[in-house]
């Protein structure tokens, strides 16, 4: 479905540049979704997965209990794992939000941690499971290599119980991450 | 061109050609084909994929697959068990679910794919009975076609990765067959399937089909769709079963932006439980979620309880007891073999113990949700996770009136099922609202239901409560010469139209174990009245009895001095078969004796009696499957850890070992979450708990780092996985952790009992 007014992306300035300062048509937030700029002008109170799911269609994100305790809504905010369906727009005004849509490259090339997912057949129902991926990338960002103990610290709930080879898909991406820098 | 073949008395194989070269495999029933089938139907017509097995000119092979996959992995092992036979090349293969496969045959649905259903892990052995049959079809017509065009018999063709050879090297892909393979006679009988030395995908680990599309977002949920431009209904149910609306704001909902409408809801008088809303209910009809969350905020519904108030979870289990105390209840019997009265009174020594066991929900991790494009005058789209979408279909045919070729229902892989998608109430809803007058500006577009995480939970089918009393008699052999086991629940079947002496059927299994391996034996069924819905559980029947039985075997081994594991083999003693009055039977008893000892060795059981840790065991027959866990658990200051979880399983022949695996390990993390932590509870007539902080399940820091899955080979017949590493994990959690604690755990959950009696 096509993009419309004020959900439209535009092109995102580079680093470090201001976004420009064109005539806003309706006042609203200005955020970064997966490299593209949209305004959000409704309801500051919304919650992020709603506007993702909802508004920018990106279906990535999943619904699973409004109160942050499942984390099948998982996304990052600045690189750091949040759960959308507490985190309200009014938030996010110049935030960089990156879903699971946005974790392969331009040219779709997966990110280490979808492809040790795959590698080690960990989705199962796969309902949990971007959720489960932005948490594992949160986590890779800050440790390395991660000991059960890190990985423990990961509160996303899989109902099918695939925790197992997930444990192992973050140990594996981890390893792909080492290597690719070496 | 087209033919048909008949397989058996009731199916018949079919196959026809397809629009640009194509070759089309089906499987049919006699009911759908017992009149004359228009030609018409046969070609590209049926679908765009064609029933099964659709082989494209340019070689890409493209299966459909009827079962619902909620997580089970049936896209995939239903689609090898056909590439397998069919020798073709993996990597070729495209996947499509089929949706509900219904056509009009005067007036009746005629179901085009058989039977479309996902539940008591039925999806494989149904499928080996039929869908190899339609890739060994297809494989003979293209040996055929084959033989034709270069000359050479086609006995001396063999086929692989999907090209046919012949002996002198000269190579055709299946692709540039397929339109001759179509234009061929059908062969006299069914061609013969592969001898299983020649398999070369079954019994080989396969990735999820859909792994690329889930870790990308792609992967479409029914709560993913909007066809179009969708109106989102969340609603607001009353929590007292069989209560009824107080009060409701309704204009200051329809005052909340982007609120487009209120309906009301009711439960349709006279349908059985899972065909229609369970619950009074407000829809709150919006823009967005957010919108339709808020005005349901601003609704302020209350509700009342019905005339009669559903007992607290305490007083159900104390009425539970008091009719195993009430000799003159009269129970349903179950089972009754030889004498237990008898046995008793010669018993050197006799045990008794009682298990509580909660009721739980099935929590999926997609909500119930369904969607709606509904053209009153011609025609309804439906999608919705469903495990049986037939029986999505009926209540919309029901609803609608509509004849089959006006309702098209697509199935989407589901977000979990564990029988949660056997019920179709959330169905009935979304076609309810679909089909209420609403505000003009809306009348057009489609319907999205979302189920919020607290109504999913204070609005499920639970699996029943159950409590189990068991009394056995210990001869002067230290051998069980009496068994005798109570079980009191709610029984699933009621409100189904089952007569209430067939009530147990969904309970208590006549032939479960340890039936037939003991003298004088008796199993009853008590009844218990509750008016929560209730339905099918990952595994029920057998969840809560094996829970019951495993863990007083344990009992009764631990009272003899006996090692539970050797006792256990003295119990299933030489290598015999026991009639089984079900799916999968009979029961071998070295199988199970095999599996025990495998999950034994892997733990290494030798350590049992001097181990500081606590190891338990138990064992399970599920339709079929012989499953066996050995747990070891070490005590904590405030609970448990545990360390290991060792399940060893023979499901017969494997189709992929890497599902099996997934499934088992799965379903063993389930049985132990829910077993230590969870339950439903009612208090002043309504279930309490509206979330994952007081239904928690548990996360992966609660759970084993893995659980180790010994997996048999074995040449018989494929059972199914989905709910086969259920039964055996809790009771063998509890035999651990009385070895570790000194506390013997009767009642569930767990956690919470432990830290009660300790």
């Amino acid at each position: 479905m096509a993009q419309q007014g004020p959900t439209a992306p535009v092109p995102v300035p580079k680093a470090g540049s201001t976004p420009p300062v064109s005539k806003p048509v309706r006042e609203g937030i200005d955020l970064v979704v997966n490299d593209k700029l949209y305004r959000h002008t409704g309801d500051k109170t919304m919650p992020l997965l709603w506007y993702l799911r909802d508004e920018l269609r990106l279906t990535g994100a999943k619904y699973g209990c409004d109160q942050g305790d499942c984390g099948f809504c998982t996304v990052l905010v600045e690189g750091k794992a949040v759960a959308s369906c507490t985190t309200k727009m009014e938030k996010l005004a110049g935030k960089r939000v990156t879903t699971v849509e946005g974790l392969a490259d331009g040219q779709g090339k997966l990110h280490p941690v979808q492809q040790a997912w795959i590698d080690e057949d960990a989705t199962m129902c796969g309902y949990c499971q971007p959720g489960q991926l932005m948490a594992a990338v949160d986590l890779l960002s800050r440790q390395k290599n991660p000991s059960d103990a890190d990985i423990d610290k990961i509160g996303n709930l899989c109902r099918c119980g695939s925790y197992g080879r997930i444990r192992k898909a973050i140990k594996r991406a981890a390893a792909t991450m080492k290597d690719a820098k070496a | 061109m087209s033919g048909q073949v008949q397989i058996s008395r009731r199916r018949f194989l079919q196959f026809a050609a397809g629009a640009a070269g194509a070759l089309i495999v089906g499987v049919g029933s006699a009911s759908a084909f017992d009149r004359p089938v228009p030609l018409g139907l046969l070609g590209d017509a049926w679908s765009q994929l064609g029933p099964y097995l659709r082989i494209a000119a340019d070689g890409r092979i493209y299966i459909g697959v009827r079962d619902p996959d909620n997580g089970e992995g049936t896209a995939t092992s239903l689609a090898r068990i056909i590439a397998d036979e069919l020798d073709a090349d993996w990597s070729q293969v495209v996947v499509e679910q089929l949706g509900l496969g219904i056509e009009e045959g005067n007036g009746e649905p005629r179901w085009i794919y058989g039977r479309q259903h996902s539940g008591d892990a039925s999806s494989i052995p149904a499928a080996w009975a039929d869908l190899r049959q339609a890739g060994a079809l297809a494989r003979w017509l293209l040996f055929q076609a084959a033989a034709r065009r270069l000359g050479v018999p086609a006995e001396q063709i063999r086929g692989a990765k999907g090209a046919v050879l012949a002996p002198d090297g000269r190579r055709l892909p299946y692709g540039d067959l397929a339109a001759a393979a179509a234009a061929l006679q059908a062969p006299s009988e069914a061609p013969p399937v592969k001898s299983a030395d020649r398999y070369t995908l079954i019994g080989q680990p396969a990735g999820d089909v859909n792994a690329h599309d889930i870790v990308t977002g792609r992967q479409k949920y029914a709560i993913d769709e909007m066809l179009g431009d969708a109106v989102v209904a969340v609603l607001s149910r009353c929590p007292f079963p069989g209560g009824t609306l107080d009060s409701a704001d309704r204009d200051a909902a329809k005052k909340v932006d982007g609120v487009y409408d209120v309906i009301d809801i009711q439960p349709e008088q006279g349908q059985q439980s899972g065909y229609t809303p369970q619950a009074v209910g407000i829809a709150v009809l919006a823009r967005d979620t957010w919108a339709a969350l808020q005005g349901r905020v601003a609704l302020k519904a209350t509700w009342k309880a019905g005339a009669s108030a559903e007992p607290n979870t305490g007083a159900l289990e104390q009425h539970a007891v008091a009719m195993f105390d009430d000799e003159s209840v009269q129970p349903s019997i179950v089972r009754n073999d030889g004498d237990i009265a008898t046995a008793r009174k010669k018993a050197a020594r006799a045990l008794e113990a009682t298990y509580f066991q909660p009721w739980v929900a099935h929590a999926t991790a997609e909500p119930p949700n369904c969607i709606v494009r509904l053209d009153p005058d011609t025609s309804v789209t439906l999608i919705a996770a469903t495990q049986a979408p037939r029986q999505a279909y009926a209540v919309v045919q029901r609803l609608t009136g509509f004849k089959p070729d006006q309702i098209d229902i697509r199935v989407p892989r589901g977000g979990g099922g564990f029988g949660r998608r056997l019920q179709h109430d959330y169905v009935a809803e979304a076609m309810l609202i679909a089909l209420a007058k609403k505000s003009t500006d809306i009348r057009t577009r489609a319907i999205k239901v979302i189920w919020t995480r607290d109504e999913d939970l204070a609005h499920d089918f639970y699996r029943p409560l159950a409590v189990h009393r068991l009394n056995a008699s210990i001869d002067a052999k230290k051998k069980i010469a009496g068994w005798h086991q109570r079980m009191a629940s709610p029984s699933i079947q009621k409100g189904r139209g089952v007569a209430d002496n067939r009530l147990w059927q969904s309970e208590l299994m006549p032939d479960a174990l340890p039936a037939g391996l003991v003298p004088n034996f008796r199993s009853d069924w008590y009844s218990l009245d509750s008016q929560l819905p209730r339905g099918e559980w990952r595994g029920s029947p057998h969840v809560t009895p094996t829970f019951a039985t495993e863990c007083f075997i344990d009992e009764i081994a631990h009272s003899l001095k006996a090692n539970p594991l050797d006792y256990r083999l003295a119990m299933l003693g030489d290598a015999h078969q026991l009639p089984y009055n079900g799916r999968g039977g009979p029961i071998d008893t070295a199988r199970l004796a095999n599996v025990l000892r495998m999950a034994a060795e892997k733990i290494d059981w030798t350590r049992w009696l001097r181990s500081e840790n606590g190891l338990g065991i138990a064992c399970a027959y599920v339709w079929g499957a012989y499953v066996a866990h050995a747990i070891e658990v070490a005590p904590t200051a405030d609970g448990i850890d545990i360390q290991r979880v060792v399940c060893a399983v023979d499901v017969g022949r494997v189709v992929n070992p890497s599902g099996l695996e997934a499934q088992i390990a799965g379903a063993t993390m389930d049985a132990l979450s829910t077993a230590m932590n969870l339950a439903i509870t009612v208090k002043d007539g309504q279930v309490q708990q509206r979330g994952f902080r007081d239904y928690p399940l548990s996360a992966t820091a609660q759970m084993p780092n893995e659980v180790e899955v010994a997996i048999v080979s074995s040449t018989a017949d494929p059972t199914g996985a989905s709910v086969m590493g259920v039964p055996s994990t809790a009771p063998a959690l509890a035999n651990a952790v009385f070895r570790a604690t000194a506390v013997r755990i009767r009642r569930l959950p767990l956690l919470r009992e432990l830290a009660r009696l300790r």
